[in-house]
């Protein structure tokens, strides 16, 4: 018989697919992994009728796809979907398994990767294949002020959360072909512990701040709730919106809405303003993507400045309110 | 009476710190250390369900001797019981063997709780982890990043925002959940139950050999994941810096920058003049 071929697998999430590419991208980055060490990509798709991802997964990649199509698998639950991934690792025996970041992503990969008894790396910023042929995971750590590169050594399969974003999805191509595995439900699953009563799917946030061509967006420098207020003062004399960082939201200086970063919104503006913001990973890898960024922070060495066209060496607050005050002047005149 | 344990740990307080190159992993003892903000809301969470339906709460932690101190923090709070886990033969863990060490802690000190409390993840390593993990050693049903929690019998039933959807759940108890944060405000301790937990006598300890686990599953040596190193992501780029008075800098910046700047926010300018 001939030898088992490598496996790179991906957990394919359609719940939010608008919103939410990130199997898409697990998929082509899992393609150009899957060169390195010669292996074949594959999703899986758990769900009742589920044929369009299926279809939508092999188009962006996967050349065989895992599916689990049955009633019982219609909302995403935990305990279900652990037992029924480990039996099917188990007995395809993948070298890698790719999960998006997503709620679901990291409640479900790190209950699959303790009954796996194999190592586990949240939240990848990065991922490579080494010399030895093993997946380095780049993952931030301390508020994404460092970077860590991790790998599993000798346990199976190497198992990774990306949040979403980090990744380009490849163009579809419909012309593809891949094999349909089909997997039944075990019989013999045990019972779901954890009961939905119910689910309601939340409106899609507004896309305003997404497609703003001025973006000024708030950190902690900006001292307080009351002085990060006058960023929405500068962001309408701007005609932008405001963006804020995650510390800011969890102060409840700004709404969630106006949350930037990695995993929440990726913001493209013409011209970004960044007033008080460090400049962790998090968030600055949502805004990739701006063209010319003008930071003020009183830190001269804080991330953000390094990553701006303009740094300005000042006051976060104060520079808001003296811009405020020249903007206007110069509209009157 | 619901017992209830909360895991928690302490984060350094800076973000700055010393790696050991050796290991690949943080020389803890090195900082000055806090409780991790996300255990203060699941703390919080413990102790409002007590005030509501009576209680019990153990405070468990696992780290280098100085976390005590989050454990005196925790009875300072209203905790009524501390369990520390520590021991040099359990350092550099990973969320595998941490899960599986605290598992065992449990297993032995705790074994009679209803339900376990953690917070929804640390400032340090932030990877979520050992709260799902845990539920999984321990073969109990679990619910990550929960907001609000409700007490029917036996049986808790929680809100979340869980991706798009507002989800309400239910499990009947022993059960885990990870607590979200933003929804339970902590309380703060204040300073003479701080001082009074501070000279409550010691906190009992226990390590390896009291959890009758060997030392090739616990620690780093039971760890499936190695650092392979740390890094700062830099992210260069040429730029103008500007100083001074905020009048001055923001002037300049006006004048300097009209290509960028002036052309693409006029029409708004005079929109909103």
């Amino acid at each position: 018989m001939a030898q088992k071929r490598r496996s790179i697998w991906v957990f394919g999430d359609y719940r939010n697919y608008f919103q939410n590419r990130v199997t898409l991208q697990l998929l082509s980055r899992a393609t150009d992994l899957a060169k390195k060490i010669d292996a074949e990509v594959c999703a899986t798709v758990f769900g009742h009728e589920v044929d369009e991802w299926v279809g939508e997964y092999i188009a962006h990649g996967a050349s065989k796809v895992y599916v689990c199509d049955n009633p019982k698998l219609k909302y995403y639950s935990t305990d279900t979907y652990v037992a029924l991934m480990e039996r099917i690792v188990s007995q395809y025996g993948p070298e890698i398994i790719l999960v998006g970041a997503t709620s679901f992503g990291r409640e479900f990969t790190p209950r699959l990767a303790k009954r796996l008894k194999t190592g586990l790396t949240a939240d990848c910023v990065g991922l490579d294949i080494n010399d030895e042929g093993l997946l380095v995971q780049t993952a931030p750590a301390f508020g994404g002020s460092l970077l860590t590169r991790i790998i599993t050594p000798e346990k199976r399969p190497q198992m990774a959360t990306v949040r979403p974003g980090v990744f380009q999805e490849i163009p579809h191509n419909y012309q593809a072909k891949g094999e349909i595995v089909n997997v039944p439900l075990p019989g013999d699953l045990p019972r779901d512990r954890v009961r939905l009563l119910s689910s309601e799917r939340q409106p899609a946030r507004e896309q305003k701040l997404g497609e703003a061509p001025v973006v000024v967006c708030g950190g902690r420098g900006m001292g307080s709730k009351a002085r990060f207020k006058n960023l929405y003062e500068l962001a309408r004399v701007l005609g932008g919106e405001v963006g804020a960082t995650r510390p800011v939201v969890y102060a409840k200086w700004a709404d969630e809405d106006a949350l930037v970063g990695q995993a929440d919104r990726h913001i493209s503006p013409k011209v970004l303003f960044s007033f008080g913001v460090s400049g962790a990973i998090q968030h600055t890898a949502g805004i990739k993507n701006a063209g010319f960024i003008i930071a003020v922070n009183k830190n001269p060495n804080a991330a953000m400045m390094k990553m701006a066209d303009v740094a300005i060496v000042a006051d976060a607050s104060q520079v808001c309110t003296a811009l405020i005050r020249e903007l206007k002047k110069r509209i009157r005149t | 009476m619901l017992k209830m344990i909360v895991c928690m740990k302490q984060v350094p307080m800076v973000s700055d710190l010393p790696w050991d190159p050796v290991t690949g992993t943080l020389t803890r003892d090195a900082a000055e250390g806090m409780m991790n903000p996300a255990c203060k809301h699941a703390l919080e969470a413990a102790l409002e369900l007590k005030e509501r339906h009576g209680g019990h709460i153990t405070a468990i932690t696992m780290g280098p001797p100085m976390a005590e101190e989050i454990l005196r923090e925790a009875i300072a709070l209203g905790a009524d019981r501390c369990l520390m886990v520590s021991d040099r033969k359990i350092a550099g863990a990973d969320t595998l063997a941490t899960s599986f060490t605290l598992a065992r802690a449990i297993e032995i000190f705790c074994p009679d709780f209803d339900l376990i409390l953690c917070g929804c993840h640390t400032s340090d390593s932030e990877t979520a982890q050992v709260g799902p993990q845990l539920s999984e050693e321990l073969n109990i049903p679990s619910i990550a990043v929960v907001e609000d929690l409700e007490l029917h019998g036996n049986t808790l039933r929680v809100k979340r925002v869980s991706d798009n959807f507002l989800e309400t759940l239910e499990m009947d108890l022993p059960g885990l959940v990870t607590v979200a944060t933003g929804f339970h405000v902590p309380r703060y301790a204040s300073m003479a139950g701080l001082h009074d937990a501070f000279r409550e006598p010691g906190i009992l300890t226990v390590g390896a050999h009291d959890l009758g686990v060997s030392e090739s599953v616990v620690g780093l040596k039971g760890s499936a994941t190695r650092i392979v190193d740390i890094f700062s992501p830099v992210a260069k780029k040429e730029n103008i810096v500007l100083k001074g008075a905020p009048k001055k800098i923001v002037e300049e910046l006006l004048d300097r920058f009209d290509d960028k700047i002036g052309s693409l926010i006029r029409k708004d300018l005079k929109a909103v003049g």
